[in-house]
């Protein structure tokens, strides 16, 4: 179904290798023996049931959960000794199912947060104003600005972020984390509450952001918005990768289907 | 809003409306209101404007210390203000910036004045270092505890410590070196010219020549040389202060204030901010500790440094509008000013003081001078409030058709 695909699965380099990552909470094991990878220059889609483990496989990548056993690694780089602002450095950026913005402070200077991430500036920097600051500082603002002309709320920059509407402040959300300037970005549901039209929007957003260059690990609900942008799906179940394919074969796959719509005793 | 709230709300409509007018001046006329204002405020003590100047006490040594109070502020300001960091101790950055200087000059060496108040800085920046190391890993609540035991921890060690003059205290300390010929008297008061001072009559001002200034004297006689040294300090603190804030530091204070994980997952390494913020105020603390100790009286013991000024320092950031530099500044000043102002009550001036503080949380919780993020959000829920009450009247005016 992704008729519009300039990813090639054949020549594909892994940037992001999850390899047999297992997380316990005490009793309760969130992820079993995940493994699966995203390449370089694809859509990638985790979906699953409510309580999958998709949000809990974010989070072992960005640095929030430790994996019990297994490891995630980043352009062959172990993730799972590294500080989360580190993860951030190296290229991989997420935004937040539940909204996170800095909410009192301005559009603008919410996505400037992203674009500082590799900035060396400190304290004296700051104080005595270096041309390193001068050059950090416009360099910051030029990119913020392009970011959020780039997800359409350019207009609303010197709003505080709290006052944005509800679809705003996700994209704002989005606009923040590829103002990190990541190699590879995480969206966690980001059409969460938007009615269809802003889904169509939001999938052409999605394109967009990997058109200019951006490996994207989409979490979502929404079949149709899920079939329609990704090259490649993972689906997980109670903690377990049960299928990985093109969206065309994930739709037939009887594992899938039975997850989603449940299984009939019987026939099984 | 309350009853009083909204009794008192044209005063505030009218700080806002200033500010704004403020803010919307072109850079040169915000620059020459500011020189104005400098000017206005280095002048207060030799001016004595009635109502405002104290009768009762020494108005130079009041300014004094509103000056200390405020350069106080404006440091615990970055701690609590920008980087969200609730600090219950601060009066141990005070006591060990006065400390370091009381043994330096006085009790253990004799070193200058201002050869001391660097060390003294650096002592306290080091000190909020090895604090905040360690304690800055715990957030909210658990800090406010942990700084609490650590105001309270310097003054008693302090206390028991003979090596720091233990409850004695240390006297003596050396004033700053006077600027120009030194005094010698009773005959030559010392300095390089005098100022005089007006002195009121009703409304009509006229000038005394009895009590002028000498320049710049710093003596057990006079308290206003050490205010103008105290708030030359403030002015520069206030200069850096906005340097930093508008840059990629305040911006990481203020994600890291606002939700410290997104903080983290958007590449600012939070912990390394809040330990500058935190060694930031430290080090401004002990300047304003440092000017103390050396100050008109020379004297400091573990008395000086309770856990109430703690509690006043964190009050005058808070009544000020904390996040505000400007909002600091004015609560700080607010803080030291008005007990000295009501003396004339004797015993009651606690009293109106709390009473002022009151009044002050409930007719502007958000502060004297808020940032600017602060009434635009108030503002924005105020709409909200609005449109919902609309919302409401129109159901109620629809209902009757209903029926």
């Amino acid at each position: 179904m992704s008729e519009y695909s300039p990813y090639d699965a054949s020549s594909a380099k892994a940037l992001l290798e999850v390899d047999h990552v297992t997380l316990r909470f005490g009793g309760l094991t969130a992820l079993d023996d995940v493994s699966f990878t995203i390449n370089e220059g694809e859509i990638l889609g985790l979906i699953g049931p409510n309580g999958a483990g998709k949000t809990t496989c974010f989070n072992v990548m960005t640095g929030v959960y430790r994996p019990t056993s297994g490891e995630a690694r980043f352009d062959g780089t172990s993730l799972t000794k590294l500080k989360k602002h580190k993860i951030t450095q190296l290229g991989l950026a997420r935004t937040f199912q539940n909204i996170r913005l800095f909410k009192s402070m301005t559009v603008l200077e919410n996505v400037m947060v992203g674009t500082d991430a590799h900035s060396k500036v400190g304290f004296w920097d700051a104080l005595l104003r270096t041309p390193r600051h001068r050059r950090t500082e416009a360099a910051s603002l030029a990119r913020a600005k392009e970011l959020l002309d780039m997800v359409g709320i350019k207009a609303r920059h010197d709003e505080l972020a709290s006052n944005l509407s509800y679809g705003d402040q996700r994209r704002l959300e989005i606009a923040r984390a590829m103002g990190t300037n990541p190699k590879l970005l995480c969206l966690d549901e980001p059409a969460a509450g938007f009615n269809p039209a802003e889904k169509v929007k939001l999938m052409e957003l999605i394109r967009k952001v990997r058109d200019a260059g951006y490996t994207v690990l989409l979490i979502e609900h929404d079949m149709r918005l899920v079939m329609g942008v990704t090259d490649r799906i993972v689906v997980l179940e109670f903690g377990q990768k049960i299928a990985e394919g093109a969206p065309a074969e994930i739709r037939d796959n009887p594992a899938v289907i039975a997850a989603y719509l449940g299984v009939d005793e019987d026939a099984s | 809003m309350s009853r009083v709230g909204s009794y008192f709300s044209p005063l505030g409509q009218a700080m806002d409306a200033v500010s704004d007018g403020y803010k919307r001046q072109h850079p040169a006329v915000k620059a020459l209101i500011l020189v104005l204002v400098a000017l206005f405020f280095y002048g207060l003590p030799l001016l004595r404007p009635p109502l405002i100047t104290t009768n009762e006490i020494d108005f130079g040594g009041v300014m004094f210390q509103v000056a200390a109070f405020a350069l106080v502020a404006l440091g615990l300001n970055i701690v609590i203000g920008y980087a969200g960091l609730l600090d219950l101790g601060y009066v141990g950055f005070y006591a060990t910036g006065a400390y370091t200087t009381g043994v330096l000059t006085s009790q253990h060496g004799s070193w200058p004045f201002f050869l001391a108040l660097p060390v003294a800085i650096a002592v306290t920046m080091v000190t909020g270092v090895i604090l905040g190391a360690p304690t800055l890993r715990v957030r909210g609540d658990y800090l406010a505890i942990v700084t609490l035991g650590f105001g309270e921890i310097i003054r008693i060690c302090v206390k028991n410590i003979e090596w720091l003059g233990a409850s004695a205290g240390i006297k003596d300390i050396p004033h700053p070196n006077t600027i120009g010929p030194a005094a010698e008297p009773p005959f030559k008061p010392g300095g390089l010219f005098e100022i005089p001072r007006l002195e009121w009559d009703g409304l009509v001002p006229h000038l005394d020549k009895e009590h002028s200034v000498h320049f710049l004297v710093f003596g057990a006689t006079n308290a206003i040389p050490y205010y103008w040294l105290i708030l030359t300090a403030l002015v520069l603190v206030l200069l850096g202060d906005r340097l930093v804030k508008n840059s990629r530091v305040g911006r990481a204070w203020e994600a890291t204030r606002e939700d410290e994980d997104a903080a983290e997952l958007m590449g600012v390494p939070t912990f390394k901010f809040k330990l500058m913020a935190f060694a930031l105020g430290a080090a401004i603390g002990g300047l304003s500790g440092s000017f103390y100790a050396s100050g008109q009286g020379g004297y400091i013991s573990p008395d000086s440094f309770p856990l109430l000024l703690s509690m006043l320092f964190v009050a005058a950031v808070i009544v000020g509008g904390s996040g505000n530099r400007w909002g600091a500044i004015a609560g700080g000043a607010l803080v030291a000013y008005l007990p000295e102002r009501f003396r004339e009550f004797a015993d009651f001036r606690l009293l109106f003081f709390g009473l002022a503080l009151t009044v002050l949380a409930v007719w502007r919780p958000e502060g004297l001078l808020p940032p600017r993020r602060t009434r635009r959000a108030k503002a924005a829920a105020a709409e909200i409030e609005a449109l919902e009450e609309g919302e409401l009247d129109e159901q109620l005016e629809e209902e009757p058709r209903n029926v």
